[in-house]
């Protein structure tokens, strides 16, 4: 499904050159559960950005779904992160003023599709996170774990066949980190591919497969015996 | 939810910016809003007083010879006796199609008589038309009520000893004299003027008119093509349009109205740096959100339309606004300031323009910030990836 090829990814800081990625060689399978580890600065959260087609690599040939997003005109490329790529930020990134249900809604609001259509999406998104009878909160009047469920609902509206997560776990307690953590693996059994930043070892024992990074490097990969 | 809804929930969220681009746009429009009213008062006000100055379209017989000056016109020396305008041609000025716009009309015979060793320059007049176009005149005495009765210009009563009561001779018919024109400093002073009819008799030229005033209602009307028809429907008549002090009052006005159209350009362009200038800040407040739009698929298309409907949805605000406080400011400042005698008009047509203006102002103000906000990168914008 995901297939990058000598991907480099150069940042200029100060006319400073920081190699946030160096020649990464990586295939993803679709519906695979692949957990991100690393310590800061080993390159994680950009190769989690460049898989969302939102960061281009400075070098190398990404293709998903045989499709090279970066060679896309970029408005092309917004419209390949609306049906490909399903994110959730480790700031969970809400919109304040607008209910549950309307940020569920939000990635539906460009679709072309009835508007019932787009309800029923939407309110099956959230009952499938175990939010149902809280659309109409706001996100300030909910839990750190609600929030992270709305986000993850958010992220699956669309219904994407890649979901990214960027530490869904860090501003969480283990207890409430296990049940989303819980979710992330059933959604992942019903086919979705997932790929997952995390420092937590625990959470990463979820994935079926662990990647570690340093300096921009892949160091090491470990599969969870199924 | 559709965009528009993002848009709506964003501004009631951020009340404070939204008031401040509101504002900034209603002082702008206020201020083009009150001009405006006022200027168009004003020229209104002209208007009312061009037809309270008495004739506007003067009707003489063509003629080509050497000429006398007759109320600060000139008219043909030959008019007095050679071909003259018939009472039929007045009749005729009441078929040209803007003939309701002629609110007066006033015929006048002009005939050059002896009188105590005076040539004395004698107008038959109808007294009725003529007392009413000429609203300036004041009488010292009364007005004529027998066809037998006269008014004398101030200046031929002191230079003939004529006062009230005087009886004057005019060709084979006496005249009482029962007012006396106070001099107002215009040909007036040096005519003799009596009945119309009267004159016709006594000069012994039945029907004959020299010339014919003419009060048309200009408000709503181009004088230039009443002027037109009435030489379609007169062609022996030379007919011209006069214009005198009330065009420069009128070219005062169009200077007012010139210099307001600048102040009220300067005023927008500074109303619409404010609404750029918060549209900006609102756009760095959000990069966060708008970064996350680019993430989940929004293109910049519908980044623009977001900012663009917010932009709108407070120009038509802003727009009401000023519209309002201008007309008021308009309502109680015209009196004052431009000593127009007329009511300022509340034209719906303004309030539309208004909030077009506000609009056009508000959205190319807010262009540059929405353009900007859809190149935001969404991986810089959101910073926590």
């Amino acid at each position: 499904m995901i297939e990058l090829s000598r991907v480099t990814k150069v940042y200029q800081a100060d006319g400073v050159a920081v190699h946030a990625l160096r020649e990464v060689d990586l295939h993803i399978a679709e519906g695979e559960f692949v957990a991100l580890m690393g310590p800061s600065g080993s390159g994680k959260s950009t190769l989690l950005t460049i898989l969302g087609a939102m960061n281009p690599p400075t070098t190398g040939r990404v293709v998903i779904d045989g499709i090279e997003p970066y060679n896309l005109p970029l408005e092309r490329q917004a419209d390949f992160r609306h049906e490909y790529v399903g994110f959730v930020f480790q700031q969970y990134h809400l919109i304040p003023y607008l209910t549950v249900l309307e940020n569920v809604l939000l990635p539906l609001t460009i679709a072309q599709r009835p508007r019932q259509e787009k309800l029923h999406q939407a309110k099956a998104a959230i009952e499938r996170v175990g939010l149902g009878g809280k659309e109409n909160r706001l996100p300030s009047q909910l839990s750190g774990g609600e929030q992270a469920r709305v986000t993850i609902a958010r992220a699956l509206v669309n219904q994407p066949p890649l979901l990214l997560l960027d530490e869904p776990t860090g501003n969480l307690d283990s207890t409430t980190g296990a049940r989303v953590m819980e979710l992330l693996v059933e959604l992942n059994r019903a086919g979705q591919a997932v790929v997952m930043v995390t420092h937590n070892p625990e959470t990463a024992a979820c994935a079926g497969r662990i990647i570690r990074l340093r300096d921009g490097c892949i160091e090491g990969m470990t599969a969870r015996a199924k | 939810m559709r965009l528009v809804d993002i848009a709506w929930n964003n501004l009631r969220r951020r009340r404070g910016k939204a008031l401040l681009l509101v504002l900034g746009l209603a002082v702008g429009i206020t201020t083009v809003v009150a001009l405006q009213a006022i200027t168009h008062t004003l020229r209104a006000d002209v208007e009312v007083k061009l037809d309270e100055y008495g004739a506007n379209i003067l009707i003489v017989p063509r003629s080509n010879t050497l000429s006398l000056s007759y109320g600060g016109l000139t008219v043909s020396a030959a008019a007095y006796d050679v071909g003259e305008l018939t009472e039929r041609d007045v009749g005729l000025l009441w078929t040209i199609p803007f003939s309701r716009n002629l609110s007066i009309v006033a015929p006048k015979l002009l005939s050059a008589v002896e009188i105590a060793d005076q040539t004395v320059l004698v107008a038959g007049v109808d007294f009725a038309s003529e007392l009413e176009l000429k609203k300036w005149w004041r009488l010292e005495g009364r007005a004529p009520e027998a066809d037998d009765e006269a008014v004398v210009g101030a200046r031929v009563a002191s230079l003939l000893g004529l006062d009230m009561g005087s009886l004057v001779q005019v060709g084979n018919g006496t005249f009482r004299i029962v007012a006396v024109l106070a001099e107002n400093g215009t040909q007036d002073d040096d005519i003799l003027f009596i009945d119309l009819d009267a004159a016709r008799r006594v000069l012994g030229r039945p029907g004959s008119v020299s010339l014919i005033e003419v009060a048309a209602l200009c408000s709503a009307c181009p004088v230039e093509e009443i002027v037109k028809q009435i030489e379609a429907v007169l062609p022996q008549a030379r007919v011209s349009a006069l214009r005198q002090a009330v065009t420069l009052r009128m070219e005062t006005v169009e200077q007012l109205s010139r210099f307001s159209l600048l102040l009220s350009g300067v005023v927008l362009f500074i109303g619409g740096l404010v609404v750029l200038t918060t549209m900006m800040g609102a756009v760095s407040e959000r990069r966060q959100e708008i970064g996350l739009f680019r993430a989940i698929g929004f293109r910049g298309a519908h980044i623009v339309r977001i900012i663009l409907t917010e932009a709108a949805l407070l120009s038509v605000v802003g727009g009401l606004l000023g519209w309002l406080v201008g007309m008021a400011a308009a309502v109680l400042l015209a009196p004052g300031i431009a000593r127009a005698d007329i009511a300022v008009s509340w034209d719906p047509w303004l309030a539309v323009g208004a909030v077009g203006l506000a609009l056009i102002v508000g959205l190319l103000a807010s262009l540059y910030p929405a353009v900007r906000a859809a190149r935001l990168d969404p991986t810089t914008a959101l910073r926590s990836l």
